[in-house]
């Protein structure tokens, strides 16, 4: 048992947090997200010259060769800043995918680019009908000549609005809910029969719903094993939820920190609010909840790259279930502790909010994940 | 004891219920329903219906162009134009300041302002809270200094949700800073259009336009603007915050949304089955109706104890509020993934298509909003310290 950081993780905590303490303030983040894109590529250069983009990938590759528990630091920091770059979906999900899937020459290339803030991905695998499970694919690609031809759609696709690459999940065979037979190909999504409509989501991070018809692509695209992509996508979700743990917990943190301060300056009835006892209940469930929460973000980083995914599974699951329902208690405890002013667009309370609400919502809910923890 | 309705108030309810079927247009109940933005127009429209059957202000005595109801009619109609998806009415004239009017207003002020409040064309907003007083709102400084016949009034007030689009407001003042806090207030109420008052919008979290911070800056108004006595107007705000305070419990509207969240819960299906079938999804709705029938027959009981409301005021308030919050949370849920997209400037405001399924862009802003039900109107922590106080503590 040990909780203590190494020193290279000392000066990536350094580094992430003077990045977002000193480039994401509050105002600058304002500005990214009113503008046209959903993230600033400018930011993006900037996270690749610090190494960011790059902490998980191997060093001949370009990256610094670290493990989840790095990641995970930076995951922290950015939660704490509320960072909207495509940062899950392109390091997280994106290089997790490739690193596991892709090999030679082809794995090379594509995680260098992704180190150097080339290369952006989104892994466009959730449909409209099936909800959290991840079997449930209608999506199909049939075999003609020596291509694929790809139809069906794709649903609330994180960071599929500013994707260069899209990972697609389809049926190569099966029926929808078949464990076997699905398959993942790297997609340009300019490609004629794609059709993308971007948005963003309640966190301000980008998103899109993406239909393909007709989209053909060679069979060079094919990534990981024909039929065999399912056990992929298992390991990128469980990633993907580990990784909110850290966002969430970041931001579980910041909230708890702008409340108690709140409370120790807004003065009512000739005292500072933080003297009322039924306020100062409250304060300390938010505060034991991030503990909580901490402690559950420590096992899905430990088990985040776990083999075995029944054991992987079982305990990401319990984390997401945590961090989520900690999420609740600061999220909605931090709301009324502020009172009107924490319902401005203005104040970042709300933001806070709602960035832990699509943390709940992301790679699994909590009657998602409950429900696969009773069943392990 | 009997818990059912009476004869003739089932009847009423049926009668109220066929009324807003036939005279409600669809194209509003469906805003309503799928929690759109109803327009000025579209609720000044529903309002003259009302006007038209004699049902408008359901809350007024007869005298005073109301329709008269007993107290278990007027919780009925509210209950059941809600659960139609009849527009919410705008309380801060017709449920909140009509009342303070018909205690204390002078003969001509009501006969200037009720008829003009029934028919919508005064639209009012309220200036109560201010920067530094939000609970503890006694301790408002937003000062009116009387110069010859006018009063002069300087301050800033905040929260003043609707102002963007009301023509007059009713407020508090300090008129005796020496005084007790308690004893120095009075109210006022004008025109929003007198020169020196500014509003500035406030965007919600859930990127909507509903509140603002408007500022009064050498505001001068006639002697006549006063409601009531000068400092007095501390026991008016008493008297009409509990008027809120019942209204706020939203019985009909928790009920429409309930029925929405069943109907919903089972077009979602998660594993093959709809969401409704699954057991903790199922329970978590089960738990909420039991809580709303009991928020119901509570309100029932409060009614039949007659009087003007007192405790069972805050733990409307309360029980009411929080059941608000659950049944957004719960939607949240049902929601699924779909609960993730955000985007007011794209949605359906601007004629683009959904995304996802029907409703699914209204409920991350809904559930958003519907966080500031506990604030409002006294929030839950001052109801609670009321309803201890009562207790004896």
């Amino acid at each position: 048992m040990d909780f203590k950081l190494t020193e290279t993780q000392i000066l990536l905590q350094d580094t992430a947090n003077r990045l977002v303490r000193e480039r994401y303030t509050f105002e600058e983040r304002k500005k990214i997200v009113a503008g046209e894109s959903s993230y600033s590529q400018a930011l993006w250069n900037e996270f690749a010259e610090l190494g960011l983009l790059g902490v998980e990938i191997d060093e001949d590759c370009g990256g610094i060769g670290g493990s989840f528990a790095d990641l995970a630091i930076v995951l922290e920091a950015f939660g704490r800043g509320l960072v909207v770059e495509p940062y899950l979906s392109t390091v997280v999900i994106g290089a997790g995918l490739v690193g596991a899937a892709a090999t030679g020459e082809r794995r090379k290339d594509i995680l260098s680019r992704i180190a150097e803030g080339k290369l952006k991905l989104a892994l466009a695998h959730g449909e409209a009908k099936a909800r959290y499970v991840l079997e449930h694919v209608e999506t199909r690609a049939r075999r003609d000549g020596g291509d694929f031809v790809l139809d069906g759609a794709k649903a609330v696709v994180l960071g599929g609005d500013g994707a260069d690459t899209l990972i697609v999940s389809a049926r190569t065979d099966g029926g929808t809910s078949d464990r076997n037979g699905i398959s993942l190909f790297m997609v340009d999504p300019k490609a004629a029969g794609i059709h993308l409509r971007p948005y963003r989501n309640m966190d301000d991070r980008g998103a899109a719903e993406i239909s393909f018809e007709n989209v053909r692509v060679p069979a060079s695209a094919l990534l990981g094993p024909l039929n065999g992509a399912l056990p992929l996508i298992e390991a990128a979700y469980d990633r993907g939820a580990a990784a909110l743990c850290c966002d969430g917990i970041g931001a579980m943190a910041a909230m708890n920190a702008i409340t108690l301060e709140y409370l120790k300056t807004r003065t009512q009835f000739g005292r500072t609010i933080g003297k009322f006892q039924v306020l100062q209940h409250r304060m300390a469930d938010m505060a034991m909840a991030e503990e909580q929460a901490r402690s559950m973000a420590y096992l899905a980083v430990e088990y985040a790259t776990e083999k075995e995914a029944a054991v992987r599974g079982r305990f990401i699951s319990a984390a997401k279930v945590q961090i989520s329902n900690s999420g609740q208690i600061v999220g909605r405890g931090a709301i009324q502790l502020h009172g009107g002013i924490g319902m401005t667009i203005e104040y970042v309370a709300g933001h806070y909010l709602r960035r832990l609400t699509s943390t709940e919502k992301m790679f699994g809910d909590i009657d998602y994940h409950i429900g696969r923890f009773a069943a392990a | 004891m009997d818990l059912r309705y009476p004869e003739r108030v089932a009847r009423f309810a049926d009668e109220v219920r066929a009324f807003v079927r036939k005279e409600l247009p669809p194209e509003i109940r469906d805003k309503v329903q799928r929690r759109q933005k109803v327009s000025v127009e579209e609720v000044k429209l529903w309002q003259s219906k009302l006007c038209s059957r004699g049902w408008a202000c359901p809350g007024w005595p007869k005298e005073h162009g109301g329709p008269g109801f007993d107290a278990l009619e007027r919780m009925i109609f509210d209950n059941v134009t809600n659960e139609e998806g009849a527009p919410t009415v705008v309380p801060f004239g017709e449920v909140m300041f009509a009342p303070v009017l018909f205690a204390v207003g002078s003969p001509e002020q009501k006969a200037h302002f009720l008829p003009k409040i029934r028919t919508l064309d005064y639209w009012f907003c309220q200036g109560f809270s201010e920067p530094g007083s939000g609970s503890d709102l006694a301790s408002l400084r937003t000062r009116a200094v009387l110069e010859g016949d006018e009063w002069v009034i300087n301050g800033q007030k905040m929260w003043t949700s609707g102002a963007h689009n009301a023509n007059y407001i009713f407020m508090l003042v300090r008129t005796d800073p020496d005084a007790k806090l308690q004893e120095g207030i009075s109210m006022l109420v004008f025109p929003m259009s007198t020169p020196g008052v500014t509003v500035r919008p406030i965007v919600t979290m859930d990127g909507e336009h509903h509140t603002n911070e408007t500022f009064f800056d050498n505001v001068r108004v006639p002697k006549t603007a006063m409601i009531g006595e000068v400092n007095k107007g501390w026991t008016y705000a008493k008297l009409l915050l509990g008027h809120e305070r019942t209204s706020i419990a939203r019985i009909g509207q928790s009920k429409r949304e309930l029925g929405r969240l069943k109907a919903l819960a089972s077009e979602q299906s998660t594993n093959g089955l709809p969401l409704m079938n699954h057991a903790p999804f199922r329970d978590r709705v089960a738990a909420v109706e039991i809580e709303l029938m009991a928020l119901e027959i509570t309100a029932m009981r409060a009614i039949a104890k007659g009087g003007s409301p007192g405790v069972e005021a805050n733990l409307l308030k309360v029980k009411g509020s929080e059941l608000q919050q659950r049944l957004t949370e719960l939607f949240m849920d049902a929601a699924g993934p779909y609960g993730l997209p955000f985007d007011p400037e794209r949605g359906l405001e601007n004629g683009n298509e959904p995304i996802g399924f029907d409703e699914a862009a209204s409920l991350g802003p809904n559930y958003l909003m519907t966080r500031v039900v506990t604030i409002y109107g006294g929030s839950n922590e001052i109801q609670r310290n009321i309803v201890s106080k009562t207790l004896g503590l």
